[in-house]
């Protein structure tokens, strides 16, 4: 394995954890809230799915019912990525919050819906299988090159490394990374972030402090809809699927959380696992099959190796994870 | 400088200062239940007001509506003259009331200083907050013998720690009120009379001081003036000073009732029950039981003290094969019984160990339950319970559950209630009936009168005296001393895990058990 071929594999990590970690801190506004969210998932493929039907509908000529819009497409996406899956966290909010329902029942609901309703609407609107059509130029983000990427290329080992892996990315992939000292900061230096933490651990404490417990908490909630929303939008926009594809999340959303325990809820260790699971899946795509002479490992395990790290850490093997307290549980005042 | 504080003092006597509280009419349900009736309370400023009440006589109910923690349906509410509207817990702090919650409002993995400013901070950042909350915290340290490490984890901290973080608190948003619900529960003796320091000073300072508790001997210590409360009315305010214990004991419970324990001196027999070395360390790799060892006699009550925490609910739970030990030895009349994971506790009742759990709605009843089926759960299959086929003989439970309605006078008689709807009192008497009952060699009991009210109390005191009398053994398990001086033939004291010392009830007091509850030796250290 040559030095390219490494700066390759870990350029494709950082690309494939990019909806992993937006999803992530998504999950960790809301958890260290106290409001365990299963719904990850669905709130990402529907966000999907509205970046991808959004961003075809304004690139579309204007002759065949699209805006006919030639820049901004790709905006336009993300901007419906966000509010449809606004709308799914508002839902999930109102009925663990307002309704004090089950967290998990909630969730699971709303990643069936998501998984349904993304495929027959697509199916009604662009009569392709659910997928939504093609999209090509500004309805995607493509890459962006950095300063000097080309005049440092040929300088040894820090050339390639900013060349090939630092800059080359979308957009989307430097906000999520951008996101994660942001989280960092609002959580532990400010207010907000002392309250968030609070009603998460003891909602009592925060009740009897003065403040609004389910204010806290939905803004927690709204917090990891934006996010999921830019997860979803970088699956159909920011990646070669150029467009959304029936259950294009694939399990991403379950994945994050596992990142998320993996992490112990903390921001900068989220960064870190999610780009393991990246990395895991860059290995899983790059090396189809493994031969080791006596026997030759199969492409199926080395694709399945996410989901088996996911199994391995959700199982409890890597340390101990204590979860938010109040985690999962609505806030009553008690008698 | 004399002529002064003359002068202030006459002005004071001259134009007499509007009360700190004044409640008038205050009423609120829970649905068809009336917590509050019309209450009318008035505290003076500056003083120390107690407010005394059997479990659901509506003294935290009341307390809470003043924090503004419910809205109460009528009534009014002046804070120092002025009439109040608390609508939240926020207007409550405006208004100048702290609270130092029954069970602490504190979020246990921050450090003191962020719970102290969380919900007070002074901008959207918290640096600024912080700098100026550790200032604030040294200046109240020194005034008020209120010592804690600002960065120390909450959670690292003892409850008496926990407790003047709370204080501190309160303090911190300026409070002039300070209510404290039952503050002293899971205090040692020592660490109460810190506290009770504390709010000496803080009345010197002109604070106002609402003390919610049920132990008549702190009322009797601290207060100025006393309120009673029963069945959510408010039914006497007297001078501390022209009041009793026992008149305070009667006022509550509505009767005469005897505060002291009769009971005759133990008779001792043969050791029925004996512990060897018994070690266990729970799953976050604490060390609960370190080496104990005891005997225990027939005819004779045991009693365990100690602070909440110290090994002995572990020593309850093993004997009564909830939990396993890790090493040690218990023998039973005479033959060891298993102490591993095998063992259950329908295992120990065959043996003759009843048991009488420390929190009975976790582990002594199944609260959604019928009175009949609780009165016989875990010897439902006894013979006289079994009928045709196999199948449990309702009638038989049936009669045998009115049986103990009757004699253990619990009430209402009804065996089809749920144990949820029953009172703290009535509740612990179906475990105490079901237990009993079942004439086991040595009882087990664990906080017998933790959220009982006073007049239960009596009973259930009467009942455990009884069954010493019958010779049979009782290991009794407390954190209230007074239950433990007035019940017990002969006392351990745990701490930390090990049995830290052992003596007669008549030979020692709560001042020398309180000392070993925190670990220290008062023959060693003398």
């Amino acid at each position: 394995m040559d030095f390219n071929t490494i700066i390759q594999i870990l350029d494709s990590a950082v690309r494939l954890s990019t909806p992993l970690l937006f999803a992530c801190l998504a999950g960790l506004y809301s958890e260290r809230s106290g409001i365990f969210d299963i719904g990850l998932e669905g709130k990402m493929l529907a966000g999907a799915f509205a970046a991808g039907a959004m961003s075809a509908y304004a690139g579309m000529p204007v002759s065949e019912g699209g805006l006919g819009m030639t820049w901004g497409m790709a905006w336009m996406g993300v901007a419906a990525a966000i509010v449809v899956s606004i709308a799914l966290a508002l839902i999930h909010g109102f009925a663990s919050i307002t309704l004090r329902g089950n967290q998990l029942i909630s969730g699971v609901a709303i990643n069936f819906f998501a998984a349904g309703s993304t495929v027959l609407i697509g199916q009604y609107w662009f009569r392709s299988g659910g997928q939504t059509p093609p999209l090509s130029g500004a309805q995607r983000f493509g890459p962006i090159k950095l300063p000097f990427a080309d005049a440092v290329k040929d300088v040894p080992f820090l050339g390639p490394v900013y060349e090939g892996l630092i800059s080359g990315h979308n957009i989307l992939v430097y906000i999520a990374i951008a996101t994660v000292p942001l989280t960092s900061w609002l959580l532990f230096r400010t207010r907000f972030g002392l309250r968030l933490r609070a009603v998460g651990e003891n909602p009592g404490a925060v009740d009897t402090a003065g403040i609004s417990v389910g204010r806290q908490r939905y803004a927690a909630v709204l917090i990891a809809g934006v996010l999921c929303g830019l997860a979803g939008a970088y699956l159909s926009l920011g990646t070669s699927a150029a467009g959304f594809v029936k259950d294009m999340s694939a399990g991403k959303g379950f994945i994050a959380l596992a990142a998320l325990i993996f992490a112990k809820w903390r921001p900068k260790a989220a960064l870190g696992a999610t780009l393991l699971f990246g990395l895991l899946e860059a290995i899983g795509n790059r090396y189809q099959s493994i031969d080791l002479g006596a026997f030759v490992v199969p492409v199926q395990f080395m694709q399945a190796l996410p989901y088996i790290l996911t199994v391995v850490i959700l199982a409890g093997f890597i340390g101990k994870a204590i979860p938010p307290a109040a985690g999962g549980e609505p806030y009553v005042k008690e008698r | 400088m004399t002529v002064e504080t003359q002068t202030q003092g006459q002005s004071e006597t001259a134009a007499p200062v509007a009360p700190a509280i004044e409640l008038i009419g205050v009423s609120k349900s829970f649905g068809p239940v009336q917590a509050n009736k019309d209450i009318d309370m008035i505290v003076a400023k500056g003083a120390i007001h107690g407010i005394v009440g059997e479990n659901g006589a509506g003294k935290s109910t009341l307390m809470s509506i003043l924090y503004g923690f419910y809205k109460a349906d009528a009534g009014e509410i002046k804070i120092d003259g002025v009439t109040t509207e608390i609508t939240d817990s926020h207007a409550a702090i405006a208004a100048g009331i702290g609270m130092v919650h029954q069970h602490f409002m504190l979020v246990q993995p921050f450090t003191v200083l962020e719970n102290v400013i969380m919900g007070a901070e002074d901008g959207p950042l918290l640096r600024p907050s912080l700098a100026k909350a550790r200032k604030v915290l040294a200046e109240l340290a020194a005034e008020y013998e209120l010592d804690v490490d600002p960065d120390a984890i909450v959670g690292d901290l003892s409850v008496g720690f926990q407790q003047r973080v709370e204080i501190l608190k309160a303090l911190y948003r300026e409070a002039d009120i300070l209510i404290l619900d039952e503050p002293t529960g899971v205090l040692t003796p020592a660490e109460a009379d810190h506290l009770f320091r504390i709010l000496e000073n803080l009345k010197e300072q002109g604070k106002t001081i609402v003390l919610i508790t049920h132990k008549l001997r702190e009322i009797m210590a601290v207060t100025d003036t006393v309120s009673v409360m029963r069945r959510g009315e408010m039914t006497a305010t007297v001078k501390t000073a022209e009041t009793s214990a026992s008149e305070l004991a009667d006022l509550m419970v509505g009767r005469h009732v005897v505060l002291e324990v009769d009971k005759s001196d133990a008779e001792p027999g043969e050791v029925i029950l004996e512990v060897k070395n018994l070690c266990v360390t729970d799953f976050q790799g604490v060390k609960k039981l370190k080496d104990v060892s005891l005997k225990l006699r027939a005819g004779e009550i045991l009693g365990v003290a100690g602070v909440a925490g110290n090994g002995q609910s572990d020593l309850l739970n093993i004997l009564g094969g909830i939990d396993a030990a890790e090493s040690g030895e218990v023998i039973l009349k005479g033959e060891s019984i298993d102490l591993t994971h095998k063992a259950s506790a329908a295992m120990r009742r065959e043996r003759g160990i009843g048991h009488v759990p420390e929190d009975r709605h976790a582990l002594g009843l199944v609260m959604p339950f019928q009175t009949w089926e609780n009165a016989v759960f875990g010897y439902h299959n006894n013979p006289e319970f079994s009928g045709k086929y196999g199948l449990a003989n309702q009638k038989a439970m049936m009669e045998d559950t009115k049986r103990k309605i009757e004699k253990y006078d619990i009430r209402p008689t009804n065996p089809h209630l749920q144990a949820s709807n029953y009172s703290g009192g009535n509740q612990q008497k179906i475990v105490i009936a079901r237990e009993i009952v079942n004439n086991p060699d040595v009882l087990l009991v664990g906080q017998p009168t933790r959220g009982v009210d006073i007049g239960a109390i009596e009973f259930i005191h009467k009942q455990i005296v009884a069954l010493r009398d019958e010779g049979k053994a009782v290991l009794l398990v407390s954190v209230e001393l007074e239950e433990i001086l007035a019940l017990s033939d002969r006392i351990i004291v745990m701490f930390d895990g090990v049995i830290q010392g052992e003596r007669m009830p008549k030979e020692t007091n709560e001042q020398e058990l309180g000392m070993l509850m925190a670990g220290i030796d008062p023959e060693a250290s003398a």
